[in-house]
């Protein structure tokens, strides 16, 4: 038995991991019967469906061709993923000026095409600021411009 | 006439000052957001839609259509100009599309597709005013039986016409059923998976979910194979096209209108697959299919048209059934619930204003379209020569804070990145993430509908099969299953899209 189509393989792994997971919370909930369907019933039919999917996944990845799985693009994958998610932590902490700076200049580090250089310096700036003005001055949105780190500073 | 009475409703909402201006702002939006490279549709509508969360639901609804069709029309602009197709439904747009930029009839190619998509919109607009109100009149008799067999064939068909491999579809729909009942039990009160975090107690705001897989996932997609496009650098003239051009896309714009119209009212029809049958169509009946892939105007008139008419009728399901026929339009009925209008035959009684108001909205959009893109091409061009690499942070930017605007918490940024990693992981193993959308958007009404149907038949599941309208949705959403896994139609749905990937 060999793994000839890695790509069914992990998405099979994946269905059941989901599917089997979604069943075994949702023991924990009432299952009721089909005349008063409890909370539990739904999502063990779809939890049960998608586990079965991800058998049928996991038989046609011995029996069928397919591409190799490639490589993971870490670099664009941490940068994007990771920067948002610390983008979140800095917003409260740090204000939003500051939080900005760092997902802008940790998300654009990662391009072949980036430099430093005047010209995106500039267009980093005009961008905070445009955010500065447009969304906590004009819409309002409640968006900390000086952080809880720096709040006895102000 | 009643008909002219709601029509004169729909030219009072539509009409009024605000609402022309949302239109207007929406269109403009949609466009520019829409002409930037990698930028389809659906990630722009994602992007936009919590702009529009503080209108009333009206102008909101009306505002978000013009989004769509503006970032529709913007993808065509790209695909002419830079070969590069913004969306799936402009993709056929660049075979020739593109040719016809070369020889410098870029201009040309660009009104065609004006031209094209605004009769077609005009005709779509027809249709959706004569069917949608007799088709609501049938579905307002729908039990809930009917309702969730009704949905199941609507996730089937659009498994069966989306792309790629037909096991993951499913499984993407499935999951997505399962994401959607994240969040408090209307019934019995329960939080279910929420893993104790109370943010998603009310369920996850599908804009988190829209905006992480489409949005940061497509960042990531789009960085891995990181390239500097060239865009058409001569100046764009000659925009009118001659009397010969004019007597050449005049029966292609007609057909295209014809097919997408059709297309776009199936479930998991609409644009894209409109698109790519008009111009196989239009190949097959030309008498010099050796033009096509050398600057045919036929093959941009057919396919712009198919493809504009096919994302008007595709509101029809969602204006009378509140079933969603493709990912956007899945977008707009989150939009609506938000707004507090729960989507379906009711919409058309309680809410006439909204219904006629937002048809007859999608006339003056298109109408905007055509007088507002031809003369702003210049700009057009100069927002698509923005490199890459000074766009995409700007777009993370966007996504982030627009997370955070939906209900003021960083947790839905954090889950937005959370779904970005999920977006990227379904793209590495082959798994369109679209059908989860649609799945993500079904889950609460399809568990709803099925509990009342269970409930009114005693617990007997058989009612799905012994109600007639409910036993022939079955059989039709079986019956396209078994039609796809036989190989002969394997096969032919291998065909219609192959020219995607070639």
């Amino acid at each position: 038995m060999r793994i000839t189509n890695p790509k069914d393989f992990w998405a099979g792994t994946l269905y059941i991991f989901f599917g089997t997971g979604a069943v075994l919370i949702a023991r924990s909930y009432p299952f009721g019967s089909a005349t008063r369907m409890g909370p539990g019933y739904f999502p063990t039919i779809l939890g049960v469906i998608l586990a079965l999917l991800g058998l049928l996944s996991l038989f046609r990845a011995f029996r069928s061709d397919g591409d190799p799985l490639g490589s993971i693009a870490w670099r664009p994958l941490l940068a994007i993923t990771g920067g948002t998610a610390l983008f979140g932590f800095l917003l409260p902490h740090a204000g939003l000026p500051l939080a900005l700076f760092v997902l802008i200049f940790l998300s654009a580090a990662i391009s072949e095409n980036f430099k430093f250089g005047w010209r995106p310096a500039l267009a980093l700036m005009l961008l905070i600021a445009f955010c500065v003005i447009v969304f906590v001055k004009l819409l309002g949105v409640p968006l900390p411009l000086v952080g809880t780190w720096f709040a006895g500073l102000v | 006439m009643e008909l002219l009475s709601h029509l004169f409703l729909g030219f009072e909402t539509a009409l009024s000052l605000t609402n022309l201006a949302y239109c207007f702002i929406g269109v403009l939006l949609g466009t520019g957001i829409g002409v930037l490279p990698g930028l389809g549709p659906l990630a722009t509508i994602s992007i936009l839609l919590p702009i529009t969360f503080g209108l009333p639901p009206v102008s909101s609804l009306i505002m978000l259509a013009g989004i769509y069709y503006g970032a529709q029309y913007g993808g065509s602009t790209t695909a002419i100009l830079v070969n590069l197709p913004g969306e799936s439904a402009s993709v056929v747009t660049v075979l020739d599309g593109y040719q016809m930029a070369r020889k410098g009839r870029a201009g040309v190619a660009l009104a065609t597709s004006a031209i094209g998509s605004f009769f077609a919109g005009t005709v779509a607009t027809v249709i959706i005013v004569l069917f949608a109100p007799p088709l609501t009149e049938v579905a307002l008799k729908f039990g809930p039986a009917d309702y969730f067999s009704l949905m199941v064939l609507g996730l089937v068909a659009s498994i069966v016409l989306a792309h790629g491999s037909l096991l993951h579809a499913l499984g993407m729909v499935v999951l997505g059923l399962i994401l959607g009942i994240v969040g408090t039990d209307v019934n019995s009160g329960i939080t279910r998976f929420t893993f104790g975090f109370p943010e998603v107690a009310d369920g996850i705001n599908f804009v988190i979910i829209a905006m992480g897989i489409f949005g940061l996932g497509e960042i990531i997609a789009n960085l891995q194979n990181e390239s500097i496009r060239s865009v058409l650098g001569s100046r764009i003239t000659g925009l009118m096209p001659t009397r010969e051009d004019w007597r050449k896309m005049a029966a292609p714009i007609l057909r295209g209108t014809a097919l997408g119209s059709i297309l776009g009212i199936l479930p998991g029809g609409g644009a894209m697959l409109a698109s790519f049958a008009s111009y196989a169509l239009e190949k097959k009946v030309s008498r010099t299919p050796e033009e096509f892939g050398n600057g045919a105007i036929a093959g941009v008139a057919g396919p712009e048209s198919a493809n504009n008419a096919g994302a008007q009728t595709s509101f029809i399901p969602m204006l009378t059934l509140g079933i969603p026929s493709n990912p956007v339009m899945a977008l707009m009925i989150g939009a609506l619930v938000i707004q507090g209008i729960q989507p379906g035959p009711s919409v058309i009684i309680e809410q006439p204003a909204l219904f006629w108001g937002l048809i007859v909205s999608m006339w003056v959009g298109n109408l905007m379209l055509l007088v507002l893109n031809l003369p702003l091409i210049g700009l057009w061009v100069k927002l698509i020569s923005v490199p890459y690499h000074f766009l995409y942070p700007a777009i993370l930017v966007f996504c982030a804070i627009g997370v955070f605007s939906l209900s003021n918490t960083t947790f839905d940024i954090y889950l937005m990145a959370l779904f970005g990693l999920v977006g990227y992981i379904l793209r590495k193993i082959d798994c369109e993430p679209a059908p989860l959308l649609l799945g993500f958007i079904l889950g609460p009404m399809m568990e709803e509908y099925l509990r009342r149907a269970l409930l009114l038949s005693r617990g007997d599941p058989s009612v799905l099969v012994t109600e007639p309208v409910s036993a022939a949705m079955l059989v039709a959403a079986l019956g396209l299953l078994i039609l796809v896994a036989a190989p002969a139609a394997r096969k032919a749905r291998q065909e219609a899209f192959r020219e995607e990937e070639a």
